[in-house]
C-alpha cells in the first residue's frame, strides 16, 4: 500500500482464524489503520490480494458495502457513529431498512434499534432509547452501541480499532468484557490497541507491525506481558538507531 | 452481554413521555412558526394597512416562491456542511434558457428557428416551444449542479469556493447567451402552460382586481413549492438519500466508514441544488413574464439568512425543511414591513441582520452550548 511516494505497509501476510481473536500492536505510524482500512474495504491497496473465508477477493468489487455482505463490521475508536443522529439512525446508516422507492421505514428502525439496546447491549434504566443522539452517550456507552451494531448484523469478523481509547477505566472494563463475548459467541475478532496489557490478556495471538512490515507474531502463552514490552521497547530502541 | 451502560453524569431525558408544551416546543417548525407569528402581530400593530388585508399575502405567494424553492434546496446542501454560493447565477442561467424557448426570436443561437415564418405562426410556435423550454431550464440547472458537484466531490475543491468561481461562469454564460439584452415575454400569461404553472386559483374569493394584467387570486406555484417542500421533507428526514446527506454533514469520515458513497452522494446533491435552482429561475420568469441579466442575483444573502433563521445547523448534520420555510417568510415579512413602516431596504438589512445573528446564537445554544462559554452560557 502506498501513498503517492509513502510506502505505508510491504510485504504483510495477514491472516484471522475462525473464533479467533488476533491483536494488531505497533507503534503509532506503524501501519495498523491502514491495514484495518483495506481489510474493512475503506482503502483499496496499490497491490496485494485478498483471500475471505478461503476465497479470492478482486478490489474491484471489494467495498465498505461489500465487507458488510461479508459480515466483516468494523468498531473504530471515534468515528463510527454520527453524534448528532439519533441511534435509530447510527445502527442502520448504510444499510436502511426501505421500501423500494428508497424511503426508510422508521419504525421497524426504531422497533430493532430498541431492541439491540435492551437485549445485546444491556441498556436498561439508564434512559437511553432509540431517539437518543449519541452525542448524549458516554464513551463506553458508544463503544458498545458500535459493538451491538456489529453483533445485530451477525458479523463473522469484528475489526476493534483502538476501542479503549479515551475512556476511563471503569469503561474500559466494560468494552473488554465485550470482547470476550465476542470470543464466547464464537465469532472472530481483529483487536488493535496502544494498552499492550489490554491486548496481551485478550488476544489469542499477536500481530506486531514495525514500519509497514509485520515484524513478528506471537501465540497466546508464548510471552509474558513483561517479555512484550520489553520486545517492543527493543523494536524501538533499532527504529531510533538506524534513524 | 454485560452492560456497558452507566448512568452518565448528564442530565438524560426520561423514557415517559414529556408535556404536551414540552412535546409541542419540540416539534419541527413550531418554535420559529410562534417568531414568525411574534412578527406578524407586531407587524399588524404598526402597519395595520398593509398587514391586515390579504393583499400583502397573496404579493408574497406570488412573488417569493423562486428564493423559497432555493431555501429549501439550500437547507439539504447546509445540512450535509456544504454551501452552494452559485444558485443565484443557476437561477439567471436557467431564466436565460426558459425565457429563450419562449422568445426563440431574440436569442442568436435560436432566432433560425422562427425565421420566415408568419406573426400567428410565431405565436402559436411560442405557445408549444415553452414546454421545451421547462425541461431545457431544469436540464440545464441539473446539468450545471452536476459540474458544481464534480468541482467539489471529485476535484476536491472546498464547496465556497468551487460555487463562488462557478457563480461568475453560470452568470456570464447566462449574459453571453442574451447578448447581454433583456426582454419581456410578452402575452406569455395567454399560454396553457402559465395557466398549469402560475396561473391564479380561487379568484372569485378576492375583489376580482386585475393586477398587472392577472386576477387576484392563490398562484399555482405557491402550491407547487408546498408540494416540494413535502417531497424534500421525506427526502431529507425519511429517505436513504438525506440520510446519507446528514450523516456527510455530521462527519464525512463516519459516513466513509458505515458504508456510505459519499462523493456520489455529494454529486447528487449539488445536481439537486442546481435542479432546484432551475425551477426557481423558471417560475421567476415565468412570473415577471421577463429576463433580465440580473435575474435572481440578489436571493443569495436572503436564502442563505432564512436557512440559518429556520435552525438548520451551522455545523451541518441537522437541517430543517419547515424552519427554512418559515425562515424565509420571516425575512420577507421583516423586508415588507420596514418598507410599510416607512423605513425603507437599508433599516430593512439592519433588522435582518439582527434577527439573523441572534437566530444563529439560540440555535447554537440548543446545539452546542460548550462553543458560547464566552456569554456565560457555558456552565450550564
Amino acid at each position: 500500500m502506498a501513498y503517492g511516494n509513502v510506502v505505508a505497509l510491504r510485504n504483510v501476510d495477514f491472516a484471522v482464524g475462525r473464533n479467533e481473536i488476533v491483536g494488531l500492536v505497533g507503534d503509532n505510524g506503524a501501519g495498523k489503520s491502514t491495514l484495518i482500512k483495506i481489510i474493512t474495504g475503506v482503502q483499496r491497496p496499490t497491490s496485494g490480494r485478498l483471500y475471505i473465508r478461503d476465497k479470492l477477493i478482486p478490489w474491484s468489487e471489494y467495498s465498505v458495502r461489500r465487507a458488510h455482505e461479508l459480515r466483516i463490521e468494523t468498531v473504530y475508536q471515534e468515528k463510527s457513529l454520527g453524534e448528532k443522529q439519533p441511534l435509530w439512525r447510527n445502527f442502520f446508516a448504510g444499510r436502511q431498512i426501505t421500501d423500494r422507492l428508497g424511503f426508510i421505514k422508521v419504525k421497524q428502525q426504531k422497533e430493532i434499534a430498541d431492541r439491540i439496546l435492551l437485549d445485546t447491549i444491556g441498556f436498561r434504566g439508564v434512559g437511553i432509547d432509540a431517539d437518543s443522539t449519541v452525542s448524549k452517550l458516554s464513551g463506553g456507552e458508544r463503544q458498545g452501541v458500535a459493538i451491538g451494531r456489529a453483533m445485530h448484523f451477525d458479523a463473522d469478523l469484528i475489526v476493534l480499532d483502538e476501542p479503549t481509547v479515551a475512556l476511563a477505566l471503569k469503561e474500559v472494563r466494560k468494552v473488554l468484557a465485550f470482547i470476550e463475548k465476542i470470543k464466547a459467541r464464537g465469532r472472530a475478532c481483529i483487536y488493535i490497541e496502544h494498552n499492550l496489557a489490554h491486548v496481551h490478556e485478550l488476544a489469542d495471538r499477536l500481530v506486531v507491525v514495525d514500519r509497514g512490515e509485520v515484524v513478528s507474531v506471537i501465540a497466546k502463552g508464548e510471552m509474558t506481558l513483561h517479555d512484550l514490552t520489553d520486545h517492543l521497547l527493543a523494536l524501538q530502541a533499532a527504529k531510533e538507531a538506524q534513524a | 452481554m454485560t452492560a456497558v451502560a452507566d448512568p452518565s453524569p448528564r442530565q438524560r431525558r426520561p423514557r415517559q413521555r414529556a408535556s404536551l408544551g414540552a412535546r409541542l416546543i419540540g416539534t419541527e417548525g413550531v418554535p420559529i412558526l410562534l417568531v414568525l407569528v411574534v412578527v406578524l402581530a407586531v407587524l399588524m400593530v404598526l402597519a395595520p394597512n398593509a398587514f391586515l388585508g390579504w393583499r400583502t399575502y397573496i404579493s408574497v405567494m406570488i412573488n417569493y416562491q423562486p428564493q423559497l424553492i432555493c431555501a429549501l434546496g439550500l437547507t439539504l446542501v447546509i445540512a450535509a456542511a456544504e454551501i452552494d454560493l452559485s444558485f443565484p447565477s443557476v437561477i439567471t442561467l436557467c431564466s436565460l434558457i426558459f425565457a429563450a424557448f419562449y422568445r426563440f426570436d431574440n436569442v442568436w443561437w435560436l432566432s433560425w428557428v422562427g425565421a420566415g415564418l408568419s406573426p400567428e405562426a410565431i405565436k402559436l410556435l411560442q405557445a408549444q416551444l415553452c414546454w421545451l423550454g421547462v425541461f431545457a431550464a431544469l436540464g440545464v440547472g441539473a446539468l450545471v449542479g452536476f459540474i458544481n458537484g464534480l468541482l467539489v466531490a471529485r476535484v476536491g475543491i472546498p464547496s465556497i469556493i468551487a460555487t463562488l468561481a462557478t457563480a461568475f461562469v453560470w452568470r456570464g454564460l447566462a449574459v453571453f447567451l442574451a447578448s447581454g439584452r433583456q426582454f419581456s415575454l410578452r402575452d406569455f400569461n395567454q399560454t396553457d402552460l402559465w395557466h398549469v404553472t402560475t396561473g391564479r386559483l380561487l379568484t372569485p374569493l378576492f375583489s376580482g382586481d386585475v393586477v398587472l394584467r392577472k386576477p387576484d387570486g392563490i398562484p399555482i406555484q405557491a402550491l407547487v413549492v408546498i408540494a416540494l417542500a413535502v417531497l424534500l421533507w421525506f427526502i431529507l428526514n425519511r429517505h436513504r438519500f438525506g440520510e446519507a446527506l446528514l450523516f456527510i454533514g455530521d462527519n464525512a469520515n463516519v459516513a466513509r466508514v458505515v458504508g456510505i458513497d459519499v462523493k456520489a452522494t455529494r454529486v447528487k446533491l449539488f445536481t439537486l441544488m442546481g435542479t432546484l435552482a432551475g425551477l426557481a429561475g423558471m417560475f421567476l420568469t415565468m412570473e415577471t413574464e421577463n429576463f433580465t441579466t440580473t435575474q435572481g442575483q440578489a436571493s443569495l444573502l436572503v436564502v442563505i439568512a432564512a436557512v440559518f433563521i429556520g435552525g438548520t445547523s451551522i455545523f451541518g448534520g441537522s437541517g430543517t425543511i419547515v424552519g427554512s420555510y418559515i425562515g424565509l417568510l420571516i425575512v420577507v415579512m421583516l423586508q415588507i414591513g420596514m418598507v410599510a413602516l416607512g423605513l425603507g431596504g437599508d433599516v430593512a438589512d439592519m433588522v435582518i441582520g439582527v434577527v439573523f445573528i441572534l437566530a444563529v446564537t439560540l440555535h447554537m445554544l440548543v446545539e452546542r452550548p460548550e462553543r458560547l462559554k464566552g456569554l456565560g452560557f457555558g456552565n450550564r
